[in-house]
Parts: C-alpha cells; structure tokens; sequence
C-alpha cells in the first residue's frame, strides 16, 4: 500500500541528498525497507545498519512498521563532544 | 537538571552564577574545547549539528540517569551548534553534589552518554580546504560509530 511519509537526514546524509528533508511516497513497509529504497535510489553508501532512525520523534527500531504520515530520520553515528 | 542546545557563545561564567546552590561543597565543570589539530591535520572550523527536538530529550534523560546513578544536587549541560573556531567551548558540563566523589562521576558519566547518544555530529574544516564528517566513514563503519573519535577531546 502506497503511504506517504516525511523523511529528513542529518551531516552526512544531508550532504550526500543534498537537502534536509523531504516527502516520499512508498510501499515499504518498515523503516528499513524506506531506507534501503532510498539508499538505492539516491546512492547513499551509508549501510542502515551503521545509522539510527527515529519516528514521530523519538528513536526508533529498523523493524518499525512505516504508517501514512510518519515522520522519520536518517541519522548517521553520532559525534557531540 | 538542564540540558540545552545554543548557537551562540557559551558564557561558562555566566552559567555559573545561574546556579547559585550554596549547599553543595563540591562543583564539577568539564569544558570541551576545539583542538586545532586532528590526527596530524590542522583544523581551521568545526561545524556542530543537531536534531534539536531529540537531542534535547535524550539530553534531558542522561541528566535524570545520572541523577539518578549518583547523589548529586544538579546538573546542567550545553552543547553548541554552528560553526566554532579553535579554543571555543563546544559542550559545557556542571555538576554539583555534597561531595565531590558523586560530582566527578556524574559528571563523567554525563558527558560519556553524551558523545555516545546525543543526536549532534560535527564536521571538520582543515587548512588545506579539506572536510570531514566525524565518525561518518563514506563506505560506512561499525554500527554506532568508527574507531575515529575525531577532533574534540569531549
């Protein structure tokens, strides 16, 4: 089922898609899936697994199932300090 | 307990005088600055980011984590975003407590979480107009970060 969903990216990522955030229309059905699709269609190199994602504003797990409207983000490691 | 996001100079004097706690005998600060080098290569500006909503939160939580790990009195913490020079204050750290064993570690303990969980990255600008994504290695590396722990002592 096609859902549409906001999808923002940090450093990295943000640089690589070359804007901060934007609207997807997808039919995968957990966050990791809407990765993967994206990885592939904007080349990102970043594995998933090497990133964290969060939904609705709060981290989130890979395996979350994407609903109509969710807002997600793309995070690569972390480096505060 | 504080913790907060600025992106303007952090005035660690001014901050001081803000928490005004004369029943605590021990007060911890850990300032991290900007080095001006990073593994060999001289750093002219280092850009901080941040997902400010959930930086906050989590910020929010390791100050109550650590509240509740050790008998400490407060906690404040202040992490800069933008673009900092060398010698700037990146991340600000006071702890206050009876003594000041609970002091040191809370205070440790605060900025340990905080390099591990806060959703802030930096990118270095080097001398020679090269840059870099802290942690983000290009083919991608360990989940959770790369062995580099780049520029800032933190």
């Amino acid at each position: 089922m096609k859902k549409t969903v906001r999808v923002r990216y940090f450093a990295l990522l943000r640089e690589q898609r070359g804007l901060d955030e934007e609207e997807v229309a997808t039919e995968a059905s957990t966050a990791r899936g809407l990765y993967e699709e994206l990885r592939e269609r904007h080349r990102f190199p970043l594995p998933a697994d090497s990133l964290r994602v969060a939904i609705n504003g709060d981290f989130g797990s890979w395996a979350a199932a994407v609903r109509d409207g969710d807002a997600l983000a793309f995070m690569p490691p972390v480096a505060g300090g | 307990m504080t913790f907060k996001l600025t992106d303007t100079s952090i005035d660690a004097a001014a901050l001081l005088d803000g928490l005004r706690d004369t029943r605590s005998g021990a007060w911890v600060t850990f300032e991290g600055r900007v080095r001006d080098r990073n593994g060999g290569k001289a750093v002219r500006a280092l850009d901080y980011e941040a997902f400010a909503p959930l930086a906050e939160k989590e910020g929010q939580k390791i100050l109550s984590e650590a509240a509740e790990k050790f008998p400490i009195a407060g906690a404040v913490c202040v992490h800069r975003t933008g673009s900092l020079r060398p010698g700037e204050i990146a991340v600000w750290i006071a702890v206050t407590a009876g003594h000041r064993g609970a002091a040191f570690e809370a205070c440790r303990y605060i900025i340990d979480e905080t390099k591990a969980r806060i959703p802030i990255w930096k990118k270095e600008h080097y001398a020679d107009g090269a840059t870099e994504w802290i942690n983000c290695a290009v083919r991608g590396g360990p989940p959770g970060g790369g062995a580099g722990d780049g520029l800032k002592a933190g």
